[in-house]
């Protein structure tokens, strides 16, 4: 019996995965070869995808953007048996662009089976948690403080905080909430890793409950994912049957128990009060803070509200402990990054690394430069409220405080690549016109400002009275930058800011009609 | 045209009965759903899930199990989305705008289809099989242009691949 590994996430699916799955099961049944297929996650190398490993007493041996129309001429090279085809890519780790990464969150995605509890467990699953319950609540907090661990969601809030005044408060119920409205253009990492190694989150999520004394969990995932929902779903039924979830967890008194909530195509429920909202069963609208979610969160209790990664970082930091963590990285940006290279980009996917790497190194080493092999022209990171960088920035370490500086955000690690076709005005345009969409409405600078920045860049580009527009549209952005209630109206000058810093020619309607 | 006359209109003539069958449908989407906290998404999810929609009948029977005012109820239906008030076409193919996918010719792409198909951003096809809906980034953004089409993810797409997509679709 041959062992075959196929990711089933959804970037493998939208390349072909299941038609492939479809041929090798045909193949092996005409030519009498026993084959058992494990469907894995991805390994984060969407370039490669559909990527089929085969089990050789070399170790799994890979072959890369595989086709159904491939699989015949693959059983004739003896792919089985990790045969020689053009294909093939040897083992995927030795690969320099896996074999450069360090991968803490993402070790086990795209080599374990996500739904086998045992599979879980035998790579490593579970030890930070035994950690956790060995050292106590209080000693938990510590480590998360020590680690340096900050919010992977965007703000960058150290973790450790959150927790500790959540823990402080008292009340007769808290919550942890996993913020998986992971709703960032260029930005996949929550959806690879819970439909790569579910358990993980759900490991992190009872950690932090343990630490805060938390007893009911709630992951809330966008429904643009359903791959991600349905994984999850399964998992935390499995985790209750592996006793993860449940009561006297780990060998503990401890009880925790998960739900799963689907959001409703709001991008604005990402952000953490309009989350809790929605989970309340509301519009999802922004809350002012203070009340900060840790003391007055979800259905007024204390909440600790974290994303996908900060949650999944808590097992490597209790098995490995706060030192190991904080080893890596750079300043008060401690640990490693998924990074997630994104649009115009040759070798696209997921590369987790410690903060501190510049962008170029990433885009160029990595990424192998643009798709269409044309030259980078904009690179946007940190989703459709990041700053667009021009090439001359791209020597910007990955670090929050240096993108901070350079008038930019990583947010969530999306990097979006643009080559020398974008039209800056169209992108700074959009920001706007996608604010105007997914604005909540409650406060006025966002819901207003909006809809008037979509007017005045129409009027610049109509050359109507372009210099008192422009005038005109950095008041707009300073006013919404200082007065929204949230990151949704106050970051969205920043794409159309750096557009019409960096590429201030786009914005030259005179100029290209004279052309 | 009095305005007591249009008031009329809006309150009692928007609102055709719900049939039967919908009702139970409901009952029992409240009975699955409606004692969980916060219950009123999970429960509005399992409406449209059975239904395709969310008729404006129904948010009075979802208002009175849940305990909420019918304003909240529609305010929530209106505010995601997601939820729609009638059934979309046959099939729903969601093409991606954001701007990974815009970075390699996304908004092109959605100028084609939607000209091709003779319709507008959420329009359905005039045999009332493909209903086209905007959405922002489906997390397959390192293989964009990508698309949901009846929730099967489709990505690196161009004119050609997405034409034939819907013409599978249009036909099924």
């Amino acid at each position: 019996m041959t062992r075959v590994f196929l990711p089933a996430d959804a970037a493998a699916l939208a390349l072909g995965a299941d038609a492939v799955l479809a041929a090798v099961e045909r193949e092996a049944r005409t030519r009498g070869s026993a084959v058992e297929i494990v469907r894995t996650g991805t390994r984060g190398a969407c370039w490669l995808e559909p990527l089929l490993e085969v089990e050789t007493p070399e170790g799994r041996i890979g072959y890369g953007g595989v086709t159904a129309g491939d699989v015949p001429g693959l059983f004739e090279a003896g792919v089985l048996g990790g045969g020689r085809h053009p294909k093939r890519i040897g083992r995927p780790e030795d690969l320099p662009w896996f074999a450069h990464q360090t991968r803490l969150t993402f070790a086990r995605c795209g080599i374990v089976d996500p739904l086998s509890i045992e599979d879980y467990r035998a790579h490593g699953g579970g030890a930070g948690l035994a950690h956790a319950v060995s050292i106590g609540p209080e000693a938990v907090l510590t480590h998360i403080v020590e680690s340096g661990l900050r919010g992977r969601g965007g703000a960058g809030f150290p973790a450790g905080i959150k927790w500790r005044t959540a823990a402080r408060s008292d009340a007769d119920r808290k919550y942890i909430v996993c913020n998986a409205d992971e709703g960032d253009s260029g930005t996949f990492a929550d959806r690879m890793l819970m439909e790569g190694d579910p358990f993980l989150l759900v490991e992190g999520m009872v950690i932090a409950g343990y630490a805060v004394g938390a007893s009911q969990g709630y992951v809330y995932i966008r429904s643009e994912y359903p791959h991600a929902i349905r994984t999850m779903r399964a998992a935390i039924a499995r985790a209750h049957a592996g006793g993860l979830l449940g009561a006297d967890i780990a060998g503990s008194d401890f009880a925790f128990d998960i739900a799963l909530r689907v959001g409703a195509g709001a991008y604005i429920c990402g952000e953490e009060t309009a989350l809790l909202d929605s989970l309340e069963g509301k519009r999802g609208m922004v809350r002012a803070k203070p009340p900060l979610p840790a003391m007055q969160g979800l259905f007024g209790r204390p909440t600790v509200i974290n994303n996908v990664l900060t949650l999944a970082a808590a097992p490597w930091i209790l098995a490995h402990g706060a030192a190991a963590y904080a080893e890596l990285g750079t300043g008060r940006s401690l640990g490693t990054l998924p990074v997630q290279l994104a649009g115009n980009v040759a070798r696209g996917g997921l590369v987790e690394i410690p903060f501190g790497a510049g962008l170029r190194a990433l885009i160029e080493e990595w990424g192998g430069g643009t798709a269409s092999g044309r030259p980078v022209r904009a690179v946007q990171v940190g989703g459709p409220l990041g700053a667009y960088f021009p090439a001359d920035l791209l020597d910007t370490p990955l670090d929050y405080e240096a993108f901070s500086a350079a008038g930019g955000m990583l947010g969530h690690g999306g990097v979006v690549v643009f080559d020398d076709t974008v039209d800056m005005a169209a992108q700074a345009r959009f920001a706007f016109e996608f604010c105007a969409a997914e604005s909540c409405g409650k406060c006025t600078p966002c819901r207003v400002g909006a809809v008037r920045g979509m007017e005045t860049i129409d009027r610049i580009m109509g050359r109507a009275e372009a210099a008192k527009n422009r005038a005109l549209l950095d008041d707009l952005c300073e006013l919404m930058a200082d007065a929204s209630l949230c990151a949704m109206g106050g970051l969205t000058p920043n794409p159309v800011i750096s557009a019409l810093r960096h590429f201030p020619d786009d914005f030259q309607p005179a100029a290209q009609a004279a052309e | 045209m009095s305005s007591t006359g249009q008031r009329a209109d809006s309150e009692a003539g928007a609102t055709a009965p719900l049939p039967a069958a919908h009702a139970a449908h409901i009952e029992a989407v409240i009975a699955a759903h409606g004692s969980a906290e916060g219950a009123l998404l999970p429960v509005l999810h399992g409406v449209q899930e059975a239904l395709g929609c969310i008729p404006p009948a129904a948010v009075a029977p979802i208002a009175d199990a849940l305990n909420l005012s019918r304003a909240e109820v529609k305010g929530v239906v209106s505010f995601y989305h997601d939820f729609r008030e009638t059934p979309p076409g046959r099939h729903v193919l969601k093409l991606c705008r954001a701007e990974a996918c815009q970075a390699m010719g996304a908004r092109k792409l959605a100028e084609h289809l939607l000209r091709r198909l003779g319709i507008e951003w959420g329009g359905t096809t005039a045999n009332g099989a493909l209903t086209v809906e905007p959405v922002f980034c489906l997390g397959l953004c390192a293989t964009s242009p990508a698309a949901l089409l009846d929730g099967q993810p489709f990505a690196r797409l161009d004119a050609a691949a997405l034409d034939a997509l819907c013409e599978q679709a249009k036909a099924a």
